[in-house]
């Protein structure tokens, strides 16, 4: 029991599982972070139309990812699917799917709700000056909003990139589950193990998500201009 | 104005590239994450003709297969391949060893079972469950068989069909030699330390409320706080308790079975009888050659040591 336990993460196997689990939260991670923003786009303008049934459609769908929690998506899609309808989906696809649809729902709103911060009168003087309603979205309005959203758009990134560690839930094995197999392992003879492995996981996510808040904060500077 | 939007767009895409470039380093690395860790030696093509005799070995369950072609046992033939859930970190029932290849008596049992039903004992897709979801997992059809410490309960057989046990768990309590606890009638007026959320627990506060509960939420702090001289003694299952004495100079399970004995089972899903019926008879045929005991030497020995009497764990056969 004396052991210091940090002898854990010399072990290279150890340290081996604990990168392959990091990829499987990477992948799950930047999937649907790149889906999300890509659809979430799409998903912002839908939100703003002026069509009060789309509008509705769409505010449903987003408080439906709000409200309900995320680890009941991913076993409604793992479990309630194959109970209801026979479908076996495959647990990294049901991350995906669940982190995709719940980000691009976030994402639509933050880029609708940046889009009308913008003020009247940019849309106005962008339209007196006889540019196309393409023109106006492309050199006016993206511009500023891209300015805008950025700091939540990287909240909801880093967000999204911790919230991955639920996904052990539907079968997947992400770097928290394969910490918690090595701190298992060594229970017995080595019970400090496991503050290692946490401290080792914890600097991971910190790595992970430092640099994006980071280069947000850089994009933010350089637009200011 | 054009040629700023030009510069953002790059960086826009330069990102993209980047991030796609990270995850096809990762897809290769990724693929090795799959549940399956184990490699597989092509068994598709020789299970299906080994499998016959091994099946025939078990008269009546033999019979249930011919009888219904189209059934369980003929679908996982045709696949080639069993799912079986198991636990990969709950060492030393079913865990990951340091190559991460799963191992521990859950395990060596299932394989055996794997090696009678297809001929070959790496013909099976290992799928990791948590405590919390293997009924789910069977209601939902994404494994065949449960072999993760299936504590047989009456909610749980209302849901899925438990097969014959091949283990038996009771509750035990561990103390210090300096004072050791023989009987629970010793523990009137001490501290006795138990986890939340455990069969313990009920146990002490239903059927003895005249000894105080210091309550922990982890294992680890719990077994901390006995070290530290916080308590009496520690209830727990008594195969932990069991290991852990047996790590820890010092320590004495002296309360060795205690409460209700619980079994454990595999289980499949409900009403899939054939299956559940071939498992019955194998587990049979297994008690007849004491495999659970060779699988207790293999899995349990070397962590319970002398300590443990392989008799208060294993059931062979089913026959309590």
């Amino acid at each position: 029991m004396r052991s210091s336990g940090f002898e854990v993460l010399l072990s290279l196997n150890n340290l081996r599982r604990l990168m392959l689990g990091l990829c499987g939260t990477l992948e799950i991670a930047v999937v649907s972070v790149a889906v999300s923003v890509v659809l979430g786009v799409f998903c912002g303008f839908a939100m703003m139309s002026k069509n009060r049934a789309v509008y509705g459609l769409f505010r449903v769908y987003l408080e439906a990812f709000r409200i309900v929690p995320i680890l009941v998506w991913l076993f409604l899609f793992f479990f309630g699917s194959a109970i209801a309808f026979g479908a076996n989906l495959e647990g990294w696809f049901v991350s995906v799917l669940v982190f995709s649809l719940w980000g691009t729902a976030e994402m639509g709103d933050l880029v609708r709700g940046t889009v009308l911060s913008i003020p009247a009168h940019q849309w106005q003087s962008a339209e007196a000056l006889g540019l196309t309603p393409w023109q106006v979205r492309r050199f006016v309005i993206i511009p500023q909003a891209l300015r805008r959203i950025a700091p939540s758009a990287i909240n909801l990134v880093t967000r999204m990139i911790k919230t991955t560690s639920l996904v052990v839930f539907v079968g997947v094995t992400d770097i928290l589950r394969v910490g918690k197999q090595i701190i298992e392992f060594n229970m017995m003879k080595n019970p400090m193990a496991s503050f290692w492995i946490y401290a080792f996981i914890f600097i991971v996510y910190f790595i992970l998500c430092y640099p994006i808040s980071k280069f947000s904060k850089r994009l933010e500077a350089k637009w200011e201009r | 104005m054009r040629n700023t939007g030009r510069t953002r767009l790059l960086a826009m895409v330069s990102a993209l590239v980047l991030l796609a470039v990270l995850l096809a380093g990762c897809a290769s690395g990724g693929t090795a994450t799959t549940p399956t860790p184990t490699p597989t030696a092509t068994p598709t093509a020789t299970p299906p003709a080994d499998t016959t005799p091994a099946a025939d070995d078990t008269s009546d369950a033999g019979a249930a297969v011919e009888n219904q072609p189209a059934g369980a046992i003929a679908d996982i033939q045709a696949r080639g391949k069993i799912r079986i859930a198991v636990f990969a970190d709950k060492a030393p029932f079913g865990y990951l060893d340091e190559s991460g290849q799963n191992a521990g008596f859950d395990i060596v049992i299932a394989k055996r079972v794997v090696k009678d039903l297809l001929g070959d004992e790496n013909a099976v897709e290992w799928v990791h469950v948590e405590p919390a979801n293997r009924v789910d997992y069977l209601e939902s059809d994404k494994v065949d068989l449960v072999f993760a410490n299936f504590t047989v309960t009456k909610e749980r057989a209302e849901k899925v069909d438990f097969a014959l046990p091949y283990m038996k768990v009771a509750l035990g309590v561990v103390s210090p030699d300096s004072s050791p606890i023989n009987d629970v009638a010793e523990l009137a007026g001490k501290q006795l330390i138990v986890i939340k959320g455990t069969t313990a627990e009920t146990y002490f506060t239903n059927e003895h409320p005249e000894i105080e509960l210091l309550k922990f939420d982890e294992i680890s702090e719990a077994f901390q706080a006995l070290t530290d001289g916080r308590g009496a003694g520690l209830a727990q299952d008594n195969t932990f308790l069991f290991a852990w004495a047996n790590q820890n100079p010092g320590y004495t399970v002296g309360v060795g079975s205690l409460g209700n004995q619980d079994t454990i089972a595999p289980a499949v899903r409900k009403g899939n009888t054939e299956l559940l019926e071939w498992l019955n008879a194998e587990l049979k045929t297994l008690g007849d050659e004491r495999f659970i005991h060779k699988a207790y030497d293999e899995a349990l020995a070397p962590v319970y040591g002398d300590v443990v009497n392989p008799e208060d764990l294993v059931v062979e056969g089913g026959v309590l």
